[in-house]
């Protein structure tokens, strides 16, 4: 018993503190570093509440790809030190009140309608694992699936389209990219 | 030996989820980079598929973790395009700054 | 009755649709191969449809006369809602076939006699593309005057009612380009209409009250159950009515249209405005004699109205110089003579003085058509002078006895009948009203006894101003003889005038007997010598005094003052501007409602409401959607932040539900 709420502690702290992090550090690097930390932690979480499967997916899709995705992105386009924030009139203030009014919301919110719960028998396998997963989601999920992989097959292709090269034109120093073509006037980096 | 192992009630979950959605939103909108936004987008992903998780050990039913399923996939596709769009703006630009890219005023 | 049932009886009634379908052939026949046919060709359809019209209504009086009773010949359903159904049905009695008679016998006669009118006429004005539009315009007007007369049912008398109205304005403006001012001809048709509209006011008024009274608008079950309703209500229905009356018939207070009238072409004059529509009041009134009975205020207001413009008119008519216009202060003075008839219960001595009237009436205007055609010819043949002669003064004219012969002839005919001299059909009708008059109200009968000595003095005046003396211009001194196209019609027309007493002769009483047949309580006085020796010789000293005013010595230059302004000064001035009347009433109606229209309702609430409201709806749209606008500030984290507040307060509403 003392043993779950010390695992439960130690993996919920982690879940937490590399939230935080992500949003604190100033190297986008990094963030992409403590989001990894964070997704893992959660899988953890997953573990617990009885979702094997979930759970390794979490960690192979969220933290391998993803995460990977990403951090090739920031390699590429170079890891700029940029400031915390430099927040628009009053953005500090009213950014503070909203979130400390959603904060103390949602507590309230959790702690009225679901305080007192009682204690759950951790689900088995037979829950969570992928034999049933793969059982329900063939009998009841198909349809989903089905489009699920049109649209991955969509946001691959519009992923391609988006980044193309077209090779130079006549009259044209260097070679335009498909989307917002014309380079705007440069602005000012602060 | 059969021991039954009880897990925390689910209003702990849900609180971590809600912190981790809070943060998430958090820096959404004070942060300027705009890979950092998408990550950002992400966690907030991430805490929804808590909430899914936790009711579905709750109700002992595997229709939520199928869902975390297609939020999975569907925060993939969306990451990939919002990235490729990041990329297309910082090759015009030069800046991934997400205050620059803001001509639809007015 | 169904057409089927008429034939039954007898089979002549069931011709009665033709009255009105084949003044329809003729307008269609016009409309559509008009441009292609000659213009004789033209008048002469036009007149062949009247006179087929003329043909049927002999028909029906055979019918009639043979069966006695009244007749009603539905033809077809018209309006059916609920408990009301009005159809379009005939009336053959009586007073209708009279009314027809008369309507279609003397507007086939004009219709001939505008043949060779307008022949002239439109080469005059220099258009003879209009002969075919005036064509239209008349045989609509002999069908909507049919309709009016043979109608069953109030609703499909206003219905004629209402399209005579049309085809009046559409005739006075005939030339609406011309006149005065380019415009004068024009106004004058909108006068007409708009004046006739206040008198439609009254009849729609006088409907509404008459369908809350008897729940339906069919005579018969209207007359029959007269005597039921309240006198209020009946007081009510016959004042408005009569509000009506004086609008069509040109009474007091709404007369002030027809001497405007005079600016369409002379058959006009004569056909509507002295034989047939003004005389649509007067057949309203003895149609229904059955409410006039239950309510003796309201006929006492009818007889006074109609004494009253009697003498009116014929003051004004004195000093009038435009030979049309004494000609139409005339027909409202005899008009008037005609409602005050039926005022005090004289419907046949009204419906006499009508037909008399339409005969010797529509005789002058086309003699005075003749006459004025002939000052247009002389004009053309002895060059023009220079300046505009108006071929319609009488000052211009002079001398033309000897020159035109048969159209003087005619027109002393014409002139005797309605000054009412024995034995013409005028004195007649005229002495009939008198003598109902005199045992009745002698107030009214002053008044029209009166007006016999006016009407003799301005009738002659105008003979010996026109005919005799000198010819006072060098056109009046080449006036040569109309074709026979115009004069058979006026001999037919003075034959009429001269043999038309005998329709309804003291002792005889013909028209008497055979209106009874359809009009209960007609007033019929008997034979008073008295009465009848003052208005007879009171005709022959108006005569007698024209003639030393004017016959005497001949007039001189067109420019010299009238004879007689010397004698009665400042009553001349009064008669000649018509005891301006028309400015009255343009200084208390015409103009407060120009104000109002313009200044008010136009500019200020026109513009200033109305387009002020449109304008700022979309001005304050336009300041609203300004604001909106700077929300869209372009930011991505402006955005998310109002994602986030919209997120709190539905967060806020959950939590506290």
């Amino acid at each position: 018993m003392v043993l779950t709420w010390i695992i439960f502690g130690a993996i919920a702290i982690l879940a937490v503190t590399s939230a935080v992090a992500m949003i604190l550090v100033r190297s986008a690097l990094y963030a992409v570093l403590a989001l990894v930390g964070n997704f893992i932690a959660v899988a953890m979480l997953y573990l617990l509440l009885g979702a094997p499967f979930i759970s390794l997916a979490q960690i192979t899709v969220y933290a391998g790809a993803i995460m990977i995705l990403f951090l090739f992105v920031v390699m590429m386009l170079g890891t700029q030190k940029m400031e915390f924030d430099e927040p628009l009139l009053g953005q500090r203030i009213v950014g503070g009140v909203l979130i400390l009014a959603f904060l103390v919301g949602i507590i309230y919110f959790i702690v009225t309608q679901f305080g007192g719960q009682p204690y759950l028998p951790l689900r088995s396998q037979s829950l969570g694992g992928p034999v049933e997963v793969g059982t329900v989601l063939i009998n009841q999920y198909y349809l989903p699936i089905f489009i699920l992989g049109f649209l991955l097959l969509v946001a691959t292709i519009g992923a391609v389209v988006l980044t193309r090269y077209k090779s130079p034109k006549a009259g044209l120093t260097h070679g335009q990219y498909d989307i917002l073509t014309e380079p705007m006037e440069k602005r000012e980096e602060e | 030996m059969l021991i039954t192992i009880n897990i925390p009630p689910i209003t702990y979950f849900l609180g971590i989820s809600a912190l981790m959605f809070l943060v998430g939103f958090i820096g959404v909108t004070l942060r300027k980079n705009t890979i950092v936004i998408f990550m950002s987008i992400e966690l907030m992903f991430n805490a929804a598929n808590l909430v899914f998780v936790t009711f579905a050990s709750y109700y002992n039913q595997v229709n939520g973790q199928l869902f975390v399923l297609f939020v999975m996939a569907v925060a993939a596709a969306d990451a990939a395009v919002g990235l490729a769009l990041v990329v297309s703006i910082y090759r015009s630009r030069k800046s991934i700054d997400i205050d620059h890219v803001s001509e639809m005023k007015g | 009755m169904s057409l089927t049932e008429v034939y039954n009886i007898n089979p002549y009634f069931t011709l009665v649709p033709l009255v009105i379908i084949f003044p329809f052939l003729g307008i269609v026949i016009s409309l559509v191969f008009g441009k292609m046919m000659k213009q004789m060709v033209v008048g002469s359809i036009a007149s062949i449809a009247s006179g087929l019209a003329f043909v049927v209504t002999l028909f029906l009086l055979s019918a009639e006369l043979g069966y006695g009773q009244p007749v009603n010949v539905k033809v077809i359903d018209w309006i059916t809602v609920g408990a009301f159904s009005a159809s379009w049905s005939f009336r053959v009695d009586t007073l209708s076939i009279v009314m027809m008679l008369v309507v279609s016998g003397v507007g086939t006669l004009i219709h001939v006699y505008a043949i060779g009118y307008m022949y002239n006429d439109v080469r005059f004005n220099e258009d003879p593309g209009r002969y075919r539009r005036f064509f239209v315009y008349f045989n609509l007007f002999i069908l909507a005057m049919m309709l009016l007369v043979s109608a069953d049912n109030y609703l499909l008398l206003f219905v004629g009612w209402e399209g005579v109205g049309l085809c009046s304005y559409l005739l006075i403006g005939f030339w609406f380009e011309k006149g005065p001012d380019g415009i004068y001809n024009a106004w004058a048709g909108k006068k007409a209409f708009i004046v006739n509209r206040i008198g439609d006011f009254g009849i729609l008024i006088a409907l509404f009250l008459i369908f809350g009274a008897f729940g339906t608008f069919q005579f018969d079950t209207i007359f029959s159950n007269a005597p039921q309703i309240s006198q209020g209500m009946a007081l009510a229905i016959t004042m408005f009515l009569l509000l009506g009356v004086t609008g069509k018939s040109a009474q007091l207070p709404l007369y002030v249209w027809l001497p405007d009238a005079m600016a369409g072409p002379t058959p006009v004059s004569a056909l509507i405005h002295a034989a047939t529509m003004v005389t649509a009041g007067v057949y309203l009134v003895v149609r229904s004699s059955a409410l006039y009975a239950v309510s003796p205020i309201a006929s006492g207001f009818v007889a006074w109205i109609g004494a009253l413009s009697a003498i009116f008119a014929a003051t004004i008519a004195i000093g009038q110089f435009d030979i049309k216009r004494v000609l139409a202060y005339s027909t409202i003075s005899q008009i008037g003579y005609m409602i005050a008839a039926a005022g005090i219960g004289a419907a046949s001595a009204a419906i006499f003085h009508l037909i008399a009237h339409a005969f010797f009436k529509a005789l002058l205007f086309l003699a005075a058509g003749s006459v004025i055609q002939a000052v247009e010819r002389g004009e053309e043949k002895a060059g023009h002078g220079g300046e505009e002669l108006d071929p319609q003064d009488m000052r211009n004219m002079g001398g033309l006895w000897n020159r035109i012969p048969l159209t003087f002839w005619v027109y002393l005919i014409g002139a005797l009948a309605l000054s009412g001299i024995a034995p013409l059909a005028g004195f007649f009708s005229k002495d009939e009203i008198i003598t109902n008059a005199y045992t009745t109200n002698p107030g009214i009968f002053a008044l029209l006894v009166a007006g016999e000595f006016l009407t003799a003095f301005y009738a002659f005046r105008q003979i010996f101003m026109v005919f005799f003396g000198k010819s006072r211009t060098k056109a009046a001194e080449n006036v040569s003889e109309s074709k026979p196209v115009m004069t058979i019609p006026l001999i037919v027309l003075a034959f009429c005038a001269f043999v038309g007493g005998a329709i309804n002769f003291p002792t005889v009483g013909s028209l008497t007997s055979w209106l009874e047949k359809t009009v209960s309580h007609i007033l019929e006085a008997p034979f008073n010598g008295f009465s009848t020796g003052l208005a007879l010789g009171l005709a022959v000293l108006g005569v007698i005094v024209a003639w030393a005013v004017y016959g005497r010595r001949s007039l001189g230059a067109p420019d010299t003052p009238d004879p007689i302004s010397r004698t009665l000064g400042p009553v001349f001035v009064g008669m000649n501007r018509k005891w301006w009347v028309d400015e009255f009433y343009d200084l208390i109606i015409v103009r407060p409602y120009n104000f109002m229209a313009q200044l008010f309702f136009g500019e200020w609430i026109d513009r200033e409401v109305i387009d002020g409201a449109a304008n700022n709806i979309g001005g304050t749209t336009r300041f609203f959607s300004g604001l909106m606008s700077k929300l869209e500030s372009g930011y991505f984290r402006t955005y998310a932040m109002a994602m986030l507040l919209g997120g709190v307060i539905i967060l806020v509403y959950f939590v506290f539900r």
